[in-house]
């Protein structure tokens, strides 16, 4: 199981999607609380550095074993990711190219020009390459 | 012989549609002419096709009318078209209309040939339907089969609409294509199913002796109003008229792909450069297309997603957009034909392009690509100022490139419409969007306006059109671009690297540049002058004169018409440069920018060392000050 969401500087999200659909829910509210702790892990880091890419160990409950990623831009667009931990196999340079991907597929849409930054987004490229890459890692 | 499937799928629209037929005509009539015309001959045997009418029982003198009526007689055989057309005819003299081709576009019983297999006339008993279903296509059939035309390779779009026909291209220089369209269906008729390739060539022989007034855009307005399914994605409808041989709807023909030109031409004169981002959008927004699906449009023809359009990509656009418009689903992918390394190669009209420009455009992509990355992370209003320089580095040589845009009969209105706004909004928008650069200080952007307000140069003398405009719109677009353009020349030359330490000049040292712009004219003037020289045959630019744009918008615009006015004259005389004259000119600006770096340089130096020096100062004060305080406070406290 996985599911993706991108947020926006404001919080609130451009994008989730989740494989597979059930339990939907109980992702969102996951990923809205690691909002705060991107937040906190942005502030602490000063200025003039990016992260490229942050591991959320620390979120790992035990009923729920799950892992959440978290990514963020130079415009505070965040990424996050949360995945089974029972996909061991999962390893940290994957999900590197995994946000480095979605990151791309980002930047394409704000090519966009008919794209207001803010809006939810609604690109089938970028759904097609969530998709795949969400498969992938299931 | 079977049915074909049963009920069509909905209609959608068959541009140029002349002569409907149903699924069982058609089935009818393909198995009647290859009786007649074993494949893979192109025409039907003229004593077959003989025996077949008298089999018809109709009087001699109505058989020759209707051979008359059909064609055969003029092009001196039966092809399938024409055989189509006798048989429609046969049917309606045997319901007694007149031999005329009015007739045929009536319903009709399908005709009735004595001593033929009669049992497959019981099954067709029903006339067609003739507006509710345009044109029926078999479907499943067109799945399966590799239909190819003679010109069409492997382009199969089984999935994808045929295109409809847009407004403006004339239907007037189609009709020379139907009689290849009819060898090539004779040809590749052979073993292929053959309902779908008969109707077309009715179709377009119909419309070839009727002309193309007839039904062919009434045609089309219906066929705004259906919305083809793809889901069906089976329904393959002939195209219209516009179209080249082959009926795929997401192959641009020659006079969509000119008509595209001079639209793209109308947003920017250089064919090698860009349309920014949000001209485009401004552009395409006005086909009254939803949002999303514009974005989407733009997803798929945007292929190297740098924000803006090149000139393949703009046509893929805006083919996409006019499909959409006629009523077609828009693809998933962007179909092949449509790819802007195809629609490069098929041959879009170069202007008098060289070598250097195409070398020019390459790179430039490319470093594009690497500065989205940076580039989409700030806001998209900043990635317009890039692009609206790269558009601007292009715009330069109206002189050079055939601005004047070939005359299309039939505009249609909302382009025209589209073509006026985007011309009266562009100089606007090119004034304010360098201004918002997403360069590392803002105090160039404040020089630039600066430079900016002052009066605007006058607009250039009307260069001479190679081609004659009838349309006085395009006169007017070119009085607003050239005023716009004269006093926004675009920069000098390429190959210099960035200028870093002018981006980053602080606020007091633009304060000095300032003043240097506006003050020496003769510098400026010299400069401008050699640039413009220089920018006139300049090919489109390279990321690095992106930067220097800013600085010689700056010294442009405080120019004195006389300059422009010189200069202006140039490029008349410039019209055709050689190539090699433009690499001379090419060394000559580098030295000039060169030239120009180091005055700046020595400028930035000069300021530099005043603002260490009150910087001095100032700590001198301050020490002084607290001395003082220190002095003071011991009194103050008791």
């Amino acid at each position: 199981r996985a599911q993706c969401d991108l947020s926006c500087p404001q919080n609130y999200p451009l994008y989730i999607r989740s494989v597979p659909t059930e339990n939907e829910l109980k992702f969102h509210y996951t990923v809205h609380t690691s909002l705060d702790v991107v937040d906190e892990k942005i502030s602490a880091m000063g200025k003039a550095l990016v992260d490229q890419r942050e591991l959320y160990l620390g979120l790992l409950y035990p009923t729920e074993d799950y892992k959440v990623y978290g990514y963020v831009t130079n415009s505070k667009v965040k990424f996050v990711m949360v995945v089974d931990s029972s996909n061991t196999a999962l390893r940290d340079n994957e999900i590197r190219s995994m946000f480095r991907k979605l990151h791309n597929s980002y930047t394409d849409i704000m090519c966009n020009p008919f794209y207001n930054p803010g809006d939810r987004i609604h690109s089938r490229a970028f759904d097609t390459m969530v998709n795949s890459m969400m498969m992938q890692v299931c | 012989m079977e049915q074909g499937p049963a009920g069509g799928s909905g209609p959608a629209g068959a541009g140029g549609l002349l002569l409907p037929l149903s699924e069982s005509e058609q089935q009818r009539y393909s198995e009647l002419f290859s009786r007649c015309c074993p494949p893979p001959e192109a025409a039907a045997g003229g004593s077959s096709v003989g025996e077949l009418f008298r089999a018809s029982q109709l009087p001699p003198d109505t058989l020759h009318q209707i051979t008359e009526v059909c064609g055969a007689k003029r092009v001196g055989y039966f092809g399938p078209a024409q055989f189509y057309i006798a048989l429609k005819l046969i049917a309606a003299a045997q319901s007694g209309f007149p031999v005329r081709i009015e007739s045929i576009k009536n319903e009709l019983p399908l005709p009735r040939f004595m001593a033929l297999k009669n049992d497959t006339e019981v099954l067709y008993g029903t006339p067609a339907e003739f507006h509710g279903v345009k044109f029926q296509v078999p479907h499943a059939t067109l799945e399966k089969n590799s239909y190819k035309r003679t010109d069409e390779g492997d382009k199969q779009e089984p999935k994808s609409p045929p295109m409809s026909p847009i407004c403006s291209p004339p239907a007037s220089p189609s009709t020379y294509q139907r009689i290849p369209l009819s060898y090539g269906y004779g040809k590749a008729r052979s073993g292929l199913e053959q309902q779908h390739g008969a109707p077309y060539e009715v179709k377009h022989s119909t419309h070839q002796q009727d002309g193309p007034s007839s039904g062919n855009y009434g045609a089309k307005s219906a066929l705004t109003c259906s919305t083809p399914s793809r889901s069906l994605s089976v329904e393959r409808e002939q195209q219209d008229s516009s179209t080249q041989y082959s009926d795929d709807p997401w192959r641009i023909t020659e006079e969509q792909r000119d008509y595209y030109i001079n639209q793209f031409r109308s947003l920017q004169p250089d064919l090698n450069a860009f349309i920014s981002g949000s001209v485009a959008k401004n552009f395409f927004t006005k086909s009254k297309l939803p949002i999303p699906e514009l974005s989407h449009i733009w997803e798929l023809s945007d292929v190297d997603c740098d924000g803006a359009l090149t000139l393949p990509e703009f046509c893929a656009a805006f083919h996409l957009v006019v499909a959409r418009k006629n009523g077609y689903q828009l693809p998933e992918t962007l179909p092949e034909t449509l790819l802007p390394e195809y629609l490069q190669a098929a041959c879009l009209k170069p202007m008098r392009d060289c070598a250097l420009f195409d070398s020019f455009s390459e790179p430039l992509p490319s470093s594009q690509q690497t500065r989205d990355f940076s580039r989409a992370e700030k806001s998209s209003a900043e990635e317009v100022p890039d692009n609206s320089a790269l558009l601007q580095d292009g715009k330069k040589d109206d002189k050079q490139a055939l601005q004047a845009s070939t005359t299309l009969k039939t505009i249609p209105k909302e382009f025209q419409h589209l073509t006026v706004k985007a011309a009266a909004r562009e100089p606007n928008a090119l004034r304010a969007r360098p201004r918002s650069r997403s360069y590392s200080s803002t105090s160039i952007e404040d020089a630039m306006k600066k430079g900016e307000e002052p009066p605007t140069p006058p607009p250039r003398p009307q260069k001479s059109h190679s081609r004659a405009s009838s349309l006085d719109l395009n006169k007017i677009f070119q009085q607003n671009t050239q005023a716009v353009r004269s006093g926004w020349l675009p920069p000098p030359p390429p190959a210099l690297p960035p200028r870093p330490s002018v981006s980053q000049t602080e606020q007091p040292s633009e304060a000095e540049l300032h003043p240097q712009m506006h003050r020496p004219p003769s510098q400026a003037e010299e400069n401008s002058s050699a640039k413009k020289e220089v920018v006139l045959s300049q090919p489109p630019s390279k990321p690095a004169r992106r930067k220097l744009r800013t600085e010689a918008q700056g010294l442009e615009t405080p120019e004195l018409s006389p300059t422009i006015n010189v200069t202006s004259s140039l490029p008349a005389v410039k019209a055709h440069l050689p190539v090699q004259k433009q690499s001379s000119k090419h060394k000559r600006a580098i030295q000039t920018a060169i030239r120009k770096n180091k005055e700046a340089n020595a400028v930035l130096a000069r300021l530099n060392s005043e603002l260490q020096q009150q910087l001095k100062e100032v700590h001198k004060e301050r020490i002084a000050l607290e001395t003082q305080l220190e002095q003071l406070r011991p009194v103050t406290v008791l």
